[in-house]
């Protein structure tokens, strides 16, 4: 399509201005990040990088942040996905109340879940156990309109209910075919949900930090504290890592439509 | 398995049997889920909402929502987030839809299309920590462009870090993610736009303004709106970034409430967290409610599925 030269001058402003403010940033990353330590700017150097492996707080809190978006995951999959599914086949009436409720987090911001929450955490850190249980119970709750979404699409897709009846003429079980016959099919929508959750988990701070429980992002503020370069250098390495992540999915208006809510 | 079984269609007396208990049963399915939202989610949403109508030892009152609601205080922390969120909201709004509209008009499917959309789903959950990072190392002591401004620019507000610090340092770098997330959520919007609609308006002689003004806009607004309200609760909610940057003030109202609910100094006052959480959720729903309400609107010529 031939553009004409006014548009193209319009594009190209557009582009370059929105560009200049979200990659300067990014290049001052880098740039900080290879700094010499001190002042004046006489050459790179990549110790910032290099100390990244020397953080002693650094990898637990990874391997916290990993578990505990492990503990999300196993939830989204061993219940929220078996209900959304169990409602759409047996409990048609309860389609619209399972969906408000899955659409509430929406309306709570992070920090009023925090306040709500704070006395049962202190309960069960006290009286039980302090694990990531807790903290992945409220994650998976916050990530519930992006996982309800991507599943209901998955779900309207697929004429499960044809598939169910097939399968319990065929002699199987209600758990055989959740588990083996629906969840199958709506492997995409699954996998959607699933690196929306990781991606969530990786990123959060609020929570964590209220509740001081240090993963990863509450170890990179942290790590700021005392050593500006490193932090920085341990955020562009997990921003990239991210950016590649999502480079390899195959993106379909994803997130566009995770984020609608003109069912209500 | 209700799909199959043959229900008789009788009086409701002979529906005592055991296939009327069968298909109570599959209540029964979604306890599990019930009991687990109901702990993580029922229950911190009943606890700051009832919590706003009792004082700090459990009686019944609304001496705290009245005494938040004219507290100084909290009055300018409100103001300052709502006029933040504002802010932030048109801003990152205008500029998203522009790019928006690039990525629209261009090659889709190219490399410049995917790679736009890949960094805006990463940048679009970039608040916090990394947010205040890159700022720091750009605008910071010893960033990137505060040294190109000590050399070249001394007498400039960008020589001395201190801005970034005040509201509208907190503005700028709330719009970083504001512009990225507007892209994700209207985009498809600008891709539903009919092709024919253009089309009818060239045929009838019309010129790209007037067809900008008399069909383009009109037909965005209700989804322009919607997503701005978006990107207002977005930034409303906004905890991680201002709390990193600055990290013992109280001029936001998230900020406040952290602060009432964690106070080191023996100051606690989850009474007061509640309340100022209450009408954090007052603001949220009302913004939310009238997001799904301009949806609505919109689905009705923006096809999808």
């Amino acid at each position: 399509m031939k553009q004409s030269f006014g548009l193209r001058l319009w594009r190209w402003s557009i582009i370059s201005v929105v560009a200049l403010y979200l990659l300067v940033p990014l290049y001052a990353m880098y740039d900080f990040s290879t700094k010499p330590y001190g002042f004046g700017d006489q050459g790179r150097t990549f110790r910032a990088w290099q100390m990244i492996p020397t953080q002693q707080d650094l990898f637990p809190a990874i391997t916290r942040s990993l578990i505990t978006a492990a503990i999300v995951m196993a939830i989204i999959l061993f219940l929220v996905v078996p209900t959304a599914i169990w409602v759409h086949l047996k409990l048609p009436v309860l389609r619209r109340p399972f969906e408000l409720l899955c659409l509430l987090p929406l309306a709570i911001p992070a920090i009023v879940i925090v306040v709500g929450i704070a006395p049962l955490y202190r309960w069960i850190s006290i009286n039980l156990y302090e694990s990531p249980i807790t903290l992945a119970g409220v994650y998976s709750m916050l990530i519930l309109p992006y996982t309800y979404r991507s599943l209901s699409a998955a779900l309207d897709a697929v004429d499960i209910h044809t598939l169910a009846e097939a399968a319990t003429t065929l002699g199987s079980g209600i758990a055989r075919i959740i588990f083996k016959i629906v969840m199958p099919t709506i492997k995409t929508g699954i996998i959607n949900g699933s690196f929306i959750a990781i991606a969530l988990v990786l990123g959060e701070y609020t929570i964590s930090n209220i509740l001081n429980f240090k993963t990863f992002q509450v170890v990179i503020a942290q790590i700021g504290r005392s050593d500006g370069n490193v932090a920085v250098a341990v955020s562009l390495a997990s921003l990239l890592f991210v950016i590649l992540l999502l480079l390899i999915i195959p993106t379909k208006k994803r997130q566009g439509s995770v984020l609608d809510v003109d069912t209500i | 398995m209700t799909q199959l079984e043959y229900r008789e269609p009788g009086p409701a007396i002979s529906r005592t049997g055991s296939f009327y208990w069968r298909g109570k049963l599959a209540y029964l399915g979604v306890l599990p889920f019930l009991a687990f939202s109901g702990l993580f989610l029922l229950y911190p949403t009943w606890n700051v909402i009832s919590g706003a109508f009792e004082d700090n030892y459990g009686v019944r009152s609304t001496a705290m929502l009245r005494e938040i609601f004219y507290s100084p205080i909290a009055r300018t922390a409100f103001g300052n987030s709502l006029e933040l969120s504002f802010k932030t909201a048109l801003v990152g709004a205008v500029f998203g839809a522009l790019f928006a509209w690039t990525l629209a008009t261009g090659k889709p499917g190219g490399n410049f299309y995917k790679i736009s959309v890949a960094l805006s789903s990463a940048l679009a959950q970039f608040g916090g920590v990394m947010l205040v990072f890159a700022f720091l190392a750009t605008f910071g002591f010893n960033g990137l462009i505060l040294t190109l401004a000590t050399k070249y620019l001394p007498n400039s507000f960008l020589a001395d870090a201190g801005w970034l610090y005040s509201m509208n340092g907190l503005a700028v770098l709330y719009t970083f993610f504001q512009i990225p997330l507007m892209v994700l959520v209207f985009l498809p919007t600008l891709e539903n736009l009919k092709p024919q609609w253009r089309e009818a308006s060239d045929a009838l002689g019309g010129k790209a303004y007037e067809y900008w003004l008399r069909v383009g806009i009109p037909i965005l607004i209700p989804s322009f709106t919607g997503a701005a309200l978006l990107l207002f609760v977005n930034s409303f909610s906004a905890y991680a970034t201002a709390n990193i940057l600055i990290n013992l003030g109280d001029y936001l109202t998230p900020l406040q409430i952290a602060i009432a609910l964690t106070s080191e100094t023996g100051g606690s006052n989850p009474a007061e967290a509640k309340t100022l959480s209450f009408y954090m959720v007052v603001v949220v729903v009302i913004s939310m409610s009238a997001y799904a309400l301009l949806r609505k609107k919109v689905s009705k010529w923006e096809q999808k599925r």
